[in-house]
Parts: C-alpha cells; structure tokens; sequence
C-alpha cells in the first residue's frame, strides 16, 4: 500500500483548547490509483492532503507513505521525500513569479542535486508533455491561469514522483482550461502515477476513480466512482 | 543544491530589487570607506612624520629636562631647570663620553621683535651652528652665526624667511638692527623660505646664540633641551647610556627612577610616533565601526522585510523540497552578498578617497604627503563587511528556515 493512513487525528490549540481538523481517519490508496477527497469547506479535507503530502504532521495516529512512518521522519527526510517522491499542484498555482517556466519547473530538481544539463533535459521533456515548449522563457506571470497550472503540473511531474497530491486544481480556472488540466490527471494516472485531488465539486470528482468525502474531521463514506468521467478535448470544444 | 545555484538564486533576488539592495548597503559602503580613509590617512600620516625625523638625522639624539612622562604627574617634571652650562661642558669635554660629535643646547622664548615701525611676534631659539646643519638650512642672504658668536655672546640673529617679510617686506635685511625683548640684534644671515615640516615651522623662527639668549632674552641659566650629534649610529645606544651616566654623576642622582632629565633617541621618537599615530588611528576606527554595526541593523531590518514580502516563495520551495537547511543558506547568502558588495564598494571609494585626500593634504601642508595603500585596512574591511553579514544575517534567514510551510503557502 502507497498510502496507509489509521485513526489520524490533527488538533489545533488555540486559547488553550483544542480544535480537531481531524478526527480519527482510517483508510488506505494502493498505487496508481486516482482518489478525490470532497468534503465542504472545513470538513478537514485540506488538513488530510497537508498530512498525507508531508507538509503537516498528524498529532495522533499513524501514517505511513511507503511503509515509512512520518514519525520516524525528520523535517529534513521529509524534504527528501516531498522532493523525490511526491509531485505538487495548488489551486493557487504556487509558480515562482517573475521567473521562467523552465526555472520554475527545474526547481524540484535544484533542491535534488542534480546536474545543470539533466535539469535542463528533464524540464524541457515534461514541458512539452504538458504542451508549453513554446512558452520556455516566458515568467510564469505572463501566462494565462490555465497555462499556469499546467507549468505546475510539469513542476509535479519533473521529478518523476509516485503520487501527485492535486489542492483544488481547478478551483482558480475557466472550466475549459479545468477540463484540460483534468485531461492531464488522468492521462499521469493512466502512466501510472498515484494521483490524489482535494476539491468539493462533485462534477470535477467525479474524473477520479474513487470518491474518500468527508465531514466535521471524518469518512463519511468512500466508494468507487460509478460513472467516470474521462476528459476530452471535445468536451471544451463545445 | 550546489553553491552555484544558492549564488544565482540570492544574485537573482537582489537584482529585482536594486534601488533597495543599493540604499540597504550604504550604511556598510560608508562604515567601510571611513575605515579604509581613516587608515590610510593615519599611515600617511606616520609615514611623513617619520620621514621628517629621518630628516633630523639618525645621529641625533635630543636631551631634555624632567624624566620622561609616564602620567600626568610627571609632566610638571617637564619644566625643570636641570640642564645647565655644567652639562654641556662635560657632555663637549673630549673622552667623557667617546662617540659624540657635537653639543648644541637650547634656549626657546617667544618675543615681539621691531624693525622700525615693524612688528610682529616670532619664536626666538638660542642655538649653535648644529641646529642649522642638523636640519640643512643655510642662509641664502649672509651667513649663520660663528662660534665666536657664541663665546662673545653676540647680539646677532639668524632670520626665517617669513620673520624677514613680515619685518623687512622688500628692503634689505642683512645688517639691519631688529629688537627682539627691546634688545637689539644685529641681522646677519636669512634663511630661505623651507616651509611647515610638521613639527614645526622654521620659516617662523629666529636663531640667536644660546649664550646671547640665556643672558639677554630669558634671564635663565638653564636650557629647554640639548641636541648631540654622534659620530655614527651605530655607538647612538651606548652613547645614550654613557650620557645618562655622566648626567647622574653630574647631578649627583643615584637612582635612575629620580633622573631628572630623559634622552630621545630617533628610534624613541619613531616609536613614540607610531603609538601616537596608532591610537588615533584606532579610536576613529572604532567610530566609524558604528556605523558598520547601524549598517548591520539596517541589513537586518531589509532581510526581514523580505522574508515576510517572500513567505510564499519559501512555502513553495519547502513544498517541493527545500530543506530548513537550504532556506538558511539561501537567505544568508543573499544579507552577505549585500554586505560584501559594500563592503568592495567601500574599499574602493576608500582609496579614492584616501588618494585624493593624499592631494589635498599635500597642497594644504606643503609636504610631500604619500598616498599609503591600507592593505591590512583591505583584507579586516572585507572580512568585517562579510561577518557583518553573517551575524546580522543570521536572525532574518533562521525566521524564514523556520516558516511552517503549510502556513507559508497560505500565506496571501
């Protein structure tokens, strides 16, 4: 199992007392699966995918991300493998502004030591996947919001990583530049990435293959996705 | 990541914002220029005062009254009657002390001097010949004293070029009777015109026969200080030793700790110099080291500014792997670039300064005032400029290693 997660809780203490984002959560994501969390707004979703993708830690419980247990995991380890392992898209973009699209896609693989001519290779190979050869030099600021989570798409994917955790991907875009992103999940899943999506539309949901939704910190119910939606370009086309 | 791209990332952030890279390292540009000027200028400084008791030569030797000062307590020993005529004959007397050459004492007043409806206020010294052949001036117009000036205790005078002008302007001097005290002094010689040499100004000076001055001008029968001349300078040490020797006896002291006299010798008075140079020195250093340490505050409050305008870009960075580490190095190397860029432009600035101020301090003394390239001033103005950084550095790039990354990435 990719992902392995049992009776995680996460506590804020504010005032003294304690908040719970999280109550007592148990489930697990085999690879190459594509999984959406759904959930309204402060169901804990957010909270879930922070802990999963290593940039929180759970205040009770256990997770384990390829049979490693975060807790055993410095800050430094968890770098490591947020960098090698993991790939990233938020709904805000998160590009480095005022920076190439090359540089801000290189950027994982400066944190991974790696040699200026790999980088370089790398970057242009997953730029081209994503269609944006042509945008190399351009700043991230100069793209349009599709073309920029399409950068950060190829950000998350330069490293070659096992899972790609997705924040609300399409949140910030027109629903033809969130189809399009969509489009690029599913065919990283079809290659055989691990793909997991936070978001609260249903409608955008539904492109995965299982549905974890969430309420007041815990599973309401997680099932498979009866009838799945596959991206087309003539779906954006109409 | 390697050194390489923590360079390119810190030059890449600077660059966006120069106008406040540039404002943020003036405080360093500044700390660091004054250090450079201040050195360079005291080197100079020591350099041309030393130069100048090369001129006095490196055989002379000066005795004067009252133990060397050690406190405040002393210098009242200063003013001491001790040197007298007994002294100078046993100093002039051949084999008491082997290796001397010459003795010249010295009598200093200051007095108004007349020529007709002239007059004007000059530092009158009592002398010998010595005095002009120690510092090579030599009248241009008559001749200096004789020795049998000196035992007839002559009313004769020696002038400096500006005492002539002031008295004479145009006219003819050699020959004329000036008063100095209301005496009156036949001119015999002026010397021409030499300019400051530091220490003093011979332009400015009137010499007269010691003998003349003791019993004419200052009533007194003892001198301000005794200059000898040794036959190489090689014997100068064990010459100072035998003087103070025969000085005891002659004024019956046994304990060296009560001399009442203390002998300078061109290597005392070189150290004595360095000292003096080098206090000052370190004083305005020590001034201009403030403003390196508010530079410091300043880089320090910029680096917070921009951790706080960049908390998005550490959370980004985080997220896709940047270690605590990695944020440090970043952070700190961009607050040392900055104060190692002011701190060269400082240096540079320094050295145009100091060598402009080599110029001027050469036209307004009328020496030849050299420029000192501060080496040493160089390599600690680097290292500080680079350590300032370090230390003020340090706080604003541990803040953003310790940004949480979740709350860094929310962060609008």
């Amino acid at each position: 199992m990719l992902i392995d997660v049992s009776n995680v809780e996460k506590a804020y203490n504010e005032d003294g007392s304690a908040t719970y984002a999280l109550r007592g959560i148990s489930f697990g994501i085999n690879k190459g699966e594509f999984v959406a969390i759904m959930g309204p707004s402060g169901s804990g979703k957010s909270t879930l995918l922070h802990i999963l993708s290593f940039l929180d830690r759970p205040s009770r419980g256990v997770y384990r991300f390829e049979g490693k247990a975060i807790e055993e995991l410095s800050d430094d380890a968890l770098a490591h493998v947020r960098n090698t392992r993991m790939g990233f898209v938020f709904q805000s973009f998160n590009l480095l502004g005022r920076t190439s699209v090359l540089n801000n896609v290189m950027l994982p693989l400066v944190y991974a030591h790696m040699s200026v001519r790999e980088r370089n290779n790398k970057a242009r190979q997953v730029i081209e996947q994503v269609g944006l050869s042509h945008r190399l030099q351009h700043f991230s600021n100069q793209l349009s919001g599709g073309e920029k989570q399409r950068v950060a798409i190829a950000r998350a994917m330069v490293n070659e990583p096992s899972v790609i955790f997705a924040d609300e991907p399409t949140g910030n875009l027109d629903s033809n530049s969130g189809i399009q992103i969509m489009k690029l999940l599913q065919e990283l899943n079809r290659a055989g990435h691990t793909v997991v999506l936070v978001t609260h539309e249903t409608y955008t949901a539904q492109h995965a293959q299982r549905i974890i939704f969430m309420r007041d910190g815990k599973i309401e119910n997680d099932s498979g996705v009866k009838e799945r939606r596959i991206a087309h370009d003539h779906e954006f086309l109409k | 990541m390697t050194a390489i791209d923590l360079f390119r990332i810190a030059v890449r952030a600077l660059s966006a914002n120069v106008s406040r890279s540039l404002l943020t390292i003036l405080g360093i540009v500044i700390g660091i220029t004054s250090i450079m000027l201040i050195v360079s200028v005291g080197q100079g400084a020591e350099a041309l005062i030393l130069g100048q008791l090369e001129g006095f030569g490196s055989r002379t030797m000066f005795i004067e009254p009252g133990r060397e000062p050690s406190g405040p307590s002393d210098l009242v020993e200063l003013f001491t009657d001790s040197l007298k005529e007994k002294d100078v004959k046993a100093l002039s007397m051949p084999g008491n002390v082997p290796g001397i050459t010459d003795v010249s004492p010295e009598v200093i007043g200051n007095y108004t001097v007349n020529w007709r409806n002239e007059s004007t206020r000059a530092s009158t010294i009592g002398t010998t010949k010595l005095f002009a052949e120690i510092l090579e001036v030599f009248p241009e117009e008559g001749m200096f004293f004789t020795d049998e000036d000196l035992r007839q205790r002559a009313l004769v005078a020696v002038l400096g070029a500006e005492v002539r002008s002031k008295l004479f302007g145009e006219s003819e001097a050699v020959g004329q009777i000036i008063k100095i005290k209301n005496v009156n002094f036949k001119v015999v010689g002026v010397i021409p015109r030499l300019g400051s040499t530091g220490f003093f100004n011979v332009d400015d000076f009137i010499m007269v026969p010691y003998t003349a001055a003791q019993q004419y001008l200052t009533g007194t029968d003892f001198f301000q200080a005794i200059v000898i001349r040794v036959e190489s300078e090689d014997v100068i040490d064990r010459v100072a030793l035998d003087i103070a020797a025969l000085l005891r006896a002659n004024h019956g002291i046994s304990d060296p700790d009560k001399d009442d006299f203390h002998i300078t010798t061109p290597a005392d008075a070189a150290e004595r110099v360095s000292i003096v140079t080098g206090v000052l020195t370190a004083l305005l250093t020590a001034v201009a080291a403030i403003s390196l340490v508010v530079g410091g505050i300043g880089i320090m409050n910029i680096m917070l500014v921009s951790v706080t305008e960049r908390t998005r870009e550490i959370g980004i960075r985080k997220a896709v792997g940047a270690t605590n580490r990695d944020i440090l190095s970043q952070f700190l190397l961009e607050a040392v670039l900055l104060t190692a860029t002011g701190g060269v432009v400082g240096i540079l600035l320094g050295v145009i300064l100091g060598y402009a101020a080599s110029f001027a301090l050469s036209a307004a003394l009328g020496a030849s005032w050299k420029f000192v390239f501060p080496f040493q001033a160089m390599v600690i103005g680097l290292l500080v400029s680079t350590g300032v950084g370090i230390v003020f550095g340090l706080y604003p790039a541990r803040r953003a290693a310790r940004l949480d990354p979740v709350e860094a990435l929310r962060y609008e």
